[in-house]
């Protein structure tokens, strides 16, 4: 059936020449700009596929497009230009002294920005991303530091951690094991007093201990214990020592924990920083840190 | 646009796309014009000179009297400033605007339309200018309609030439309440100008140029949502510019004895800017610019008929006027009253806001790794970021206290080694935010619950006090 175009009286318009029912439909095309504008549109789309990653491989992978463009790239590349932009300021970090950093207030706060995402990539997996460490990795916010919480003392562990093998590492004193294990047979205390030392740590915390435990206990802290974390408990951050009397506890303040921590000892470690960063990102971890809430 | 004839003559096409057909208005004298005139003036004027006017903030801030400044995120309103957190003004001032419109509307019709919109102004512009070049409307149909000579090409270069000379003019204008404008206008001058201040003049140049010169009256009539909701916000009380069919109707010759008053010279629809036929009814197109009235004023006076025949009349008054009463408008009615009292409401909180506004602002939000911290002596630590705004352009001295029967000690990181007791004294640096790490500290055993109400208050010599209430965290209760 060839169509039959014909001319609408009422409206002037051709008809398309399809009939339904004695219902003819009139041929209104599209206006020229909206079809030249969709017409764009599909040569834009083409030459899109062609410049650009566009399609899936059914092998794997996609497309690449002839530009080579690719957001992996393009983060690289600003990364790299960042690093460049902030060359200067990098080089003044690392040949400027803490003291002059911590004056100088801009440099201070492009330590500090910086640092913060060094902690996030670096430090974050043990002492946690707001610096509340967890059991056995120290807590950064609080007031009880082991090697101490003062800005060069910040630095100076982060630049060469813990009983790591580093020459300049804080090697302090391990914490024997009181009790007796396989690896220390000579034992030194026995079952009873470790649990009347613990008592004694308890009532230093003011929590509920038995009394002659804790008067027993008192004893064996002064034979055997103040030589590293001092007469009043108070620790000592050339050896490492943690105070026992300030309430903080790393491995939990529990007599049960605090039986263990006696019995098998406790010891713990950190990279040298030094040896895996660059020295300005190093100090920026310093700043960062000590502003964090714990920093003397 | 579909004109909706109440009985259309059988031979009569209704299209559903029409074609283009270019709108020659014709030159009109009377008193709606003088009006139209005095308001495109006062308009321009306003657009192109505001930037211009001075207000001087000291030496660290912008002299310029309106100067919304993107990039230093500040909006300047003679002695008033606007920081980014304070949008909630701007769109204030836009649901004051929409307010008003609707009043206008169901007051008066289109009057934003016909007379104050940007597209008319403009477009208005750009038709005295070519009526100056290329004559009034018959010379300008004639001119179209002519082979090109170099006369005619002459005419339409100067023509074409002075538009765009107008709309860079209104470009420059625009950037002007961005930046300082009278450095604009020198780094202009010198060649100097920064790019995005060109992309931005050239951009509004183009729309100046296309909306004011090529499509005109199209804009109103295809693009502008306004006409399409203009039906709900009119009503039988509102004027608008209506022709009195009763009276013109049927029209004929003046020599026709049988004939209304209207002679069927056609001048309303010459002058017509969007070149519709007010004697078809009020319409989708008509933007109340009320040049028609003028037209067929003139007209009347020279046949010796009464004025208005097309007037700025009511439906209700076309009623009355038909029927032979006095015709009334009642401005009060219920709608009126609510949209009036709409808009006091909402200027009245913009005004007590602005009136309310201190110079300084402060929020607090509370550590989120970790909630608490504890500390030695059997105390815990919660901290908090505290960010001062200052607004103006000196220091202030905060004193930050904390609002509690509990002994607490504020202090701020890095410095608790020295806790200051219930009592912290922060600069504010002018002209910005400065940011604190609070730390509040409590003996474990003053708590009885995991979270505790804490208010922090905030004090200066100028402001009153501001309070802040946040939590202080402490480990679940045993």
């Amino acid at each position: 059936m060839s169509p039959k175009i014909e001319k609408d009286s009422l409206s002037g318009q051709e008809t398309t020449g399809h009939e339904w029912d004695g219902i003819k439909e009139l041929n209104t095309p599209l206006p020229k700009w909206w079809l030249y504008t969709f017409y764009a549109t599909i040569l834009f789309a083409i030459v899109y596929c062609v410049a650009y990653p566009a399609f899936p491989l059914p092998w794997g992978g996609h497309t690449m497009g002839l530009l080579d463009t690719s957001n992996r790239k393009a983060v690289d590349a600003d990364i790299r230009s960042s690093a460049v932009s902030n060359r200067p300021q990098y080089q003044q970090l690392a040949s400027t002294d803490l003291d002059a950093i911590d004056q100088d207030p801009a440099l201070r706060s492009f330590a500090v920005a910086g640092g913060r995402s060094a902690f996030a990539q670096n430090c974050a997996p043990c002492h946690g991303s707001g610096g509340q460490g967890s059991k056995g990795y120290p807590n950064l916010l609080d007031d009880v530091w082991l090697w101490g919480g003062t800005l060069p003392q910040i630095y100076q562990t982060v630049q060469f951690g813990v009983r790591n093998g580093n020459a300049e590492t804080h090697q302090g004193v391990v914490m024997p094991a009181w009790g007796e294990t396989a690896k220390s047979p000579p034992q030194v205390l026995n079952a009873a007093q470790i649990d009347a030392l613990a008592d004694y740590l308890l009532s230093l915390n003011h929590q509920p201990a038995a009394p002659d435990a804790v008067t027993r206990g008192a004893a064996l802290f002064a034979e055997n214990c103040v030589t590293c974390h001092g007469d009043h408990a108070e620790g000592n951050i050339e050896m490492g020592a943690p105070p026992l009397a300030a309430g903080v506890w790393l491995y939990g303040g529990d007599k049960s924990t605090l039986v263990e921590s006696i019995t098998h000892g406790r010891g713990g470690q950190m990279p040298a920083w030094s040896e895996r960063l660059d020295g300005a990102t190093v100090k920026m971890l310093a700043f960062y840190v000590h502003q964090m809430g714990g920093g003397k | 646009m579909t004109r909706v004839t109440p009985s259309a003559p059988e031979n009569e096409t209704a299209s559903l796309y029409e074609a283009h057909r270019k709108v020659y208005p014709r030159a009109v004298y009377g008193r709606f014009r003088r009006l139209k005139w005095v308001v495109m003036a006062v308009c321009l004027t306003f657009f192109y000179l505001a930037p211009l006017l001075r207000w001087s903030r000291g030496p660290d801030a912008p002299g310029q009297a309106i100067l919304i400044d993107l990039a230093g995120r500040r909006v300047y309103l003679f002695g008033l400033e606007f920081w980014p957190q304070e949008i909630y003004f701007v769109t204030g001032i836009m649901v004051l605007a929409m307010l008003l419109l609707f009043l206008a509307t169901a007051l008066f019709g289109r009057v934003w339309c016909g007379y104050a919109c940007p597209q008319t102004v403009w477009t208005d512009l750009f038709v005295m200018v070519e009526r100056w070049v290329e004559g009034d409307r018959m010379q300008r149909i004639r001119l179209d309609r002519a082979p090109w000579t170099l006369q005619k090409l002459g005419k339409k270069l100067v023509k074409h030439g002075i538009w765009l000379v107008i709309a860079a003019g209104s470009g420059c204008a625009f950037v002007g309440w961005y930046v300082d404008a009278p450095s604009l206008t020198w780094k202009l001058l010198h060649f100097e100008a920064p790019l995005t201040d060109l992309g931005f003049i050239a951009l509004l140049t183009t729309t100046t140029y296309l909306l004011g010169g090529i499509a005109r009256e199209q804009v109103c009539i295809y693009m502008c949502p306004w006409p399409r909701i203009q039906s709900a916000l009119l009503d039988e009380q509102s004027r608008v510019v209506s022709y009195q069919a009763w009276r013109g109707e049927p029209r004929g010759k003046l020599a026709d004895p049988a004939s209304g008053d209207c002679i069927d010279c056609l001048a309303c629809v010459q002058v017509c800017p969007t070149g519709i036929d007010i004697r078809d009814g009020h319409q989708l197109a008509c933007i109340d610019c009320s040049l028609c009235v003028d037209a067929c004023d003139a007209m009347m006076h020279k046949v010796g008929f009464a004025p208005g025949l097309i007037r700025w009349e009511s439906f209700t008054g076309q009623t009355q006027r038909a029927a032979g009463l006095p015709a009334e408008w009642r401005p009060v009615r219920p709608r009126t009253v609510l949209y009036a009292l709409v808009i006091v409401a909402v200027a009245g909180v913009m005004l007590s806001a602005m009136v309310m506004r201190q110079p300084l602002k402060a929020t607090v939000q509370h550590d989120r790794i970790p909630l608490y911290v504890p500390i030695s002596g059997d105390r815990l630590k919660n901290g908090y970021v505290l960010k001062l705004s200052n607004l103006t352009r000196r220091p202030q001295q905060v004193m930050v206290h904390a609002d509690t029967p509990l002994d607490i000690a504020l202090a701020v990181a890095g410095d608790q080694e020295r806790p200051s007791g219930n009592h912290l004294v922060l600069t504010a640096e002018p002209d910005g935010q400065t940011t604190y790490h609070v730390m509040a500290i409590l003996p474990k055993d003053a708590l009885s619950a995991a979270s505790t109400p804490l208010t922090l208050v905030l004090s200066t010599a100028a402001i009153p006090e501001i309070r802040i209430t946040d939590h202080f965290f402490a480990p679940e209760p045993h």
